[in-house]
């Protein structure tokens, strides 16, 4: 463990890389530009129109049942990439595995698309 | 040592970052403090030789999960002025389960004390691995995971959605 924590160096400068960007940019962005504050300036605005109400009003549920159904996906494409990586040495046998598995999966795909939860109508 | 001063880094960040979902007002900042705590705990992961799965928490649960999250605040309509009033039978309901919830977790982690990190091989987590086991050894309890997933995909469709007319 000790030797190879060295291998996380990419990973470490990465996220240096990533925190690092943001930082500078919210740096120069309020360092380098011009700034004047005046009640009009730091208005909200939507448009050119005075904004109305509050931003936090409930929304459709829809939203929410797209984003659940993609979470579901993404676990699913997560566990095909163990899989092939030891495709040539898992053989048929794997390829039957997986198929199960997909096959499962595409059943609730396919009764989502016949429900229509994806229609935005 | 210095994958020690990580670790004890990594613990303090999390239970830091845990502690302040629990405590902030507001809901958005719950949100941002538990990708944090995501975070830190995928960085456990890394110290536990676990590297795909650190890589797998990262994506679905500060990606996928945390997006979720803000949906359902955006749909609870949480305004300060909408708050729902929690009456003190409430509240003493909720302390109880939860304090009895703390001494299971506390009695089950007291027996554990003799636990050592595992230091056997430290490529036991990598993705090749990691397939050999789960498609050989674990092959029953990964298509049962097929079905649970059928199983949420019904559930959330059956919740979500109105009968077409």
């Amino acid at each position: 463990m000790q030797s190879n924590l060295y291998d996380y160096l990419p990973i470490l400068l990465m996220f240096i890389v990533a925190g690092g960007f943001v930082g500078g940019t919210m740096f120069v962005t309020h360092k380098l530009g011009p700034q004047i504050k005046s009640k009009i300036k730091l208005d909200t605005f939507e448009c050119g129109i005075e904004s109305q109400g509050n931003a936090r009003i409930p929304f459709s549920i829809k939203y929410f049942l797209v984003a659940i159904l993609f979470v579901l996906f993404d676990v699913e494409v997560i566990f095909m990439y163990p899989w092939a990586v030891n495709f040539k040495e898992l053989g048929l046998f794997g390829f039957i595995e997986m198929l199960t598995f997909m096959g499962f999966l595409l059943l609730g795909f396919f009764y989502i698309l016949k429900k229509g939860a994806l229609k935005w109508e | 040592m210095m994958i020690k001063y990580i670790f004890y880094f990594l613990a303090f960040v999390s239970v830091f970052s845990a502690l302040m979902v629990v405590v902030s007002k507001n809901p958005v900042h719950c949100v941002l403090y538990l990708i944090m705590c995501f975070f830190s705990i995928a960085g456990h992961y890394v110290l536990l030789n676990a590297q795909f799965l650190a890589a797998v928490h990262v994506i679905v649960y500060a990606g996928a999960i945390m997006v979720l999250f803000l949906f359902v605040i955006m749909l609870l309509n949480l305004n300060t002025q909408s708050e729902p009033h929690k009456s003190t039978w409430l509240k003493f309901a909720a302390a109880i389960t939860s304090g009895l919830l703390l001494v299971i977790l506390v009695g089950t982690l007291k027996g554990s004390e003799t636990m050592v990190m595992p230091v056997g091989n430290p490529n036991a987590g990598l993705i090749k691995n990691l397939g050999n086991t789960l498609f050989k050894d674990f092959l029953l309890p990964f298509e049962v995971s097929s079905i649970l997933f059928l199983v949420a995909m019904v559930g959330a469709v059956m919740l979500g959605k109105k009968e077409i007319k």
